[in-house]
C-alpha cells in the first residue's frame, strides 16, 4: 500500500540491521501508536489479560480471599474423572452446538440466498423478518409463554382442545423437553451477524460470474451455487461461520431464562452453565478457570475445524 | 449443453419454476417459524385479560385494547426508585458507551488499515482472534480485574470494557481497507494535514456506512443490557432491568409483560429499519480472508 511513501524521511533498509531498521520505523510511525493505544491497551486490560490469567488460575486453587495455592493439573483431572457433571454439560454442549451451530449457519446462507434474486424492497422486508428476533433482547421468552406447562400455553391448550394429549405436557420441567425446546429457540435468534454479512456478500457478487458460469454449461442453481456463489463469497462464509461459533457457544443466558437454572435433572446443562455455577457461585475460581479453558479450547478448536472444511467449498 | 435463453441482450440464468416454487415454499415455512412468535408477542399485548386467560388459547386477539399499556406505565410510577432513573441510566450507558466506543475503535481501526508499523499487523491479528470465543471466558478474571480498580458497582464497569468490543473494530477496519483511497490520504498528507486530522476530516465521512453500524451495533447491545453483575446499587440499573422485574411479577402481570415486551423491542427494530441499507453496505467487506 501507499503507507510507506507517506514518511517524509523514509529509510533504506539495506544500510543498517532488522533491529535498527525496526526502530527508525516505529519512530517514524509515532503517530500509529498513539492512535492504537486507547483501543489496544482496553482490549489487553479487558480480554488479554483475563486469558492469560484465566490459564493461570487454572492451575491453582483460588477462592477470591487467600492467596492462590497452586495445584498443576489437579483441577483438569477432576474435571474430566470425577465431574459427572461437567461430563454431562460437555456432551450437552457437544449436541447443542452439533446441531444449532450448522443449522443456523445453513439456515442464515439458505435464506441469505432465497431472498438474493428478490427485488431490493421485498427484500428488506423478509431481512427484518429473519433478523428481528435476534436484536429484540428479552423476545425470546414468549416461547416460554407458548410452551407454558399449563393448559393456558398455547401449545398446551391447543393440543388438549384437539384430544392429542389428556394431560398439560410441563415442557420446562421435563428432562426430555428442554434441550430439543432450546435447541428450536437457540435457531429462532440465530440469524443474526453472519446472516447480514450473507446477504451483503450476495449482494456483491457480480453478476458477469454468473453469465460465464451459465456459458460455461452450469445448468441448474444448485450448480451454480456451488461453483460459482460459494467461492465467490468465501470471506463472509468464514466470518459468517465465526460469527455463529461464538453465537452458540454464549446461548446460555437463555437457556437459564427458560428453563430455570439448574436445569431440570441438568438435561440442558451446558458448559457454560457449569462455569457460571464455580465462577459466580460457589467462588472455586481455579476450578472456573479451568472451565473457562476448556471452553475457550473447544471454541477455538470448533473455528479451526471449520476453517478446514471451508477451504473444501467449490472443488 | 446449457440451455441459454436471451432477453434484451442479457442472458437470462437457467431458472427452472420448480425451483422458484420450492424456494418461496421454504421461505414462507420458514418466515412463519421467525413471524408467528413476534406476532403472537404483540397478540398478548393487545389481549384483554380475559383473553389472556381463556381456555383453549386463541392465537389471535379479538377485542384489542391498550389496557396493558397503560398498567405498565401505573407500574413504572410506581417503581420505589423513579422510573426516570432507569431510563437516564440506560440513555446514560447507551450514549457514553456508544461514543467512546465508535471514537477508539476507528480510530484504531484507522491506524491498522492505513498505516503500517511494526507490530501493527499482530496486534490487529491477535484482536480478531478474540471473536473466536464468546465473552464469557473472560468474565471471571473480569470481575477480578473491575474489584482491583475499583470499578465494581460504577457506571464505569459496564461502559469502559465495551469501549474495546472487538467486533466494531473489525467491520470498521475492514471497511477503511476497501472504501478509504491511500491516494486520497495521501493527498491530505501532502498538504501537510497531521495523521489525526486526515483521520478526522479526510477518512471518517468517507466510512459514514460504517460508523452508522458501529453505533448500531454497540447501542444495541447496551439497550438489551439486563442485569450486570457489576451493579449492585438499585439507582443504577438499566430500564432493562427494571422492565424485566414488571415481568417476574406472575400471573397477575401477563398482559403489561407482554406489553413491557413490545415496547423493549421496538426501539432496536426501529433503529435496524432505518438504518438497514447501511448495514449490509458495511457487511459487504467483512469477509476474513485468510
Amino acid at each position: 500500500m501507499s503507507q510507506k511513501t507517506a514518511a517524509p524521511k523514509a529509510v533504506s533498509r539495506k544500510d543498517m540491521t532488522r533491529a535498527q531498521w525496526t526502530w527508525k520505523e516505529i519512530k517514524r510511525n509515532k503517530v500509529a501508536y498513539f492512535m492504537v493505544a486507547p483501543y489496544v491497551i482496553l482490549f489487553t486490560i479487558f480480554t488479554v489479560v483475563p486469558v492469560v490469567f484465566s490459564m493461570f488460575l487454572s492451575l491453582t486453587e483460588f477462592n477470591l480471599l487467600e492467596p492462590p495455592r497452586f495445584l498443576f493439573l489437579d483441577n483438569y483431572i477432576r474435571l474430566f474423572l470425577d465431574d459427572d457433571i461437567f461430563i454431562l454439560a460437555c456432551s450437552n454442549t457437544f449436541v447443542f452446538a452439533c446441531i444449532v451451530g450448522p443449522a443456523s449457519y445453513l439456515m442464515s446462507l439458505m435464506v441469505a440466498w432465497f431472498i438474493n434474486e428478490l427485488s431490493p424492497r421485498i427484500r428488506a422486508v423478509v431481512t427484518l423478518i429473519f433478523y428481528a428476533p435476534s436484536i429484540s433482547g428479552q423476545v425470546y421468552l414468549i416461547w416460554g409463554t407458548l410452551f407454558s406447562g399449563d393448559a393456558y400455553g398455547w401449545v398446551n391448550g391447543t393440543l388438549l382442545k384437539l384430544g392429542l394429549i389428556t394431560k398439560e405436557i410441563q415442557f420446562f420441567e421435563s428432562a426430555s423437553w428442554v434441550m430439543p425446546l432450546c435447541i428450536v429457540v437457540a435457531l429462532w435468534t440465530s440469524l443474526g451477524t453472519s446472516f447480514l454479512s450473507f446477504i451483503a456478500g450476495l449482494q456483491g457478487i457480480d453478476r458477469s460470474m454468473y453469465e460465464a458460469g451459465a456459458v460455461d454449461g452450469i445448468r441448474n442453481r444448485w450448480q451454480e451455487l456451488w461453483y460459482v456463489t460459494l467461492p465467490s463469497m468465501k470471506p463472509q462464509l468464514m466470518f459468517g461461520a465465526i460469527m455463529s461459533i461464538t453465537s452458540t457457544f454464549g446461548f446460555g443466558g437463555v437457556v437459564t431464562a427458560l428453563c430455570g437454572f439448574p436445569s431440570v435433572d441438568y438435561a440442558a446443562h451446558t458448559i457454560m452453565h457449569c462455569l457460571e455455577d464455580y465462577g459466580s457461585q460457589r467462588f472455586e475460581v481455579g476450578y472456573a478457570s479451568a472451565i473457562a479453558v476448556v471452553l475457550f479450547a473447544i471454541m477455538i478448536g470448533a473455528n479451526m475445524l471449520v476453517k478446514k472444511i471451508l477451504s473444501k467449498v467449490g472443488q | 449443453m446449457a440451455k441459454l435463453r436471451t432477453r434484451k441482450h442479457k442472458v437470462v440464468l437457467n431458472r427452472s419454476a420448480g425451483g422458484d416454487a420450492g424456494i418461496v415454499f421454504m421461505l414462507v415455512i420458514l418466515g412463519a417459524f421467525m413471524f408467528l412468535p413476534m406476532l403472537y408477542v404483540v397478540m398478548q399485548s393487545l389481549k384483554p385479560l380475559d383473553e389472556l386467560w381463556m381456555f383453549p388459547p386463541r392465537f389471535y386477539v379479538v377485542k384489542p385494547t391498550f389496557k396493558n399499556f397503560k398498567d405498565l406505565f401505573t407500574l413504572m410510577n410506581d417503581s420505589w426508585v423513579p422510573f426516570s432513573r432507569y431510563i437516564f441510566n440506560t440513555v446514560f450507558i447507551s450514549v457514553v458507551g456508544t461514543a467512546g466506543h465508535l471514537f477508539f475503535a476507528s480510530l484504531a481501526a484507522y491506524a491498522f488499515a492505513k498505516i503500517k508499523f511494526p507490530g501493527g499487523k499482530f496486534m490487529f491479528t491477535t484482536i480478531r482472534t478474540s471473536l473466536m470465543f464468546h465473552a464469557t471466558v473472560t468474565s471471571l478474571v473480569n470481575f477480578i480485574v473491575m474489584s482491583w480498580f475499583g470499578w465494581v458497582d460504577t457506571y464505569a464497569a459496564v461502559i469502559i470494557p465495551g469501549f474495546a468490543s472487538t467486533l466494531g473494530l473489525y467491520l470498521m477496519k475492514q471497511f477503511m481497507d476497501t472504501n478509504v483511497s491511500g491516494a486520497v490520504l495521501e493527498s491530505s498528507r501532502l498538504d501537510g494535514a497531521s495523521e489525526l486530522k486526515t483521520f478526522w476530516v479526510i477518512a471518517m465521512p468517507m466510512v459514514k456506512p460504517a460508523w452508522l453500524t458501529l453505533i448500531i451495533y454497540r447501542f444495541k447491545d447496551l439497550w438489551n443490557e439486563g442485569a450486570s453483575i457489576y451493579i449492585h446499587s438499585e439507582q443504577l440499573k438499566t430500564f432493562n432491568y427494571a422492565i424485566q422485574q414488571i415481568m417476574a411479577g406472575g400471573i397477575k402481570r401477563a398482559g403489561a409483560s407482554a406489553a413491557s415486551t413490545v415496547v423493549m423491542m421496538m426501539v432496536p427494530i426501529l433503529v435496524f429499519i432505518i438504518s438497514q441499507s447501511n448495514i449490509i453496505e458495511t457487511m459487504g467487506s467483512s469477509g476474513m480472508k485468510d
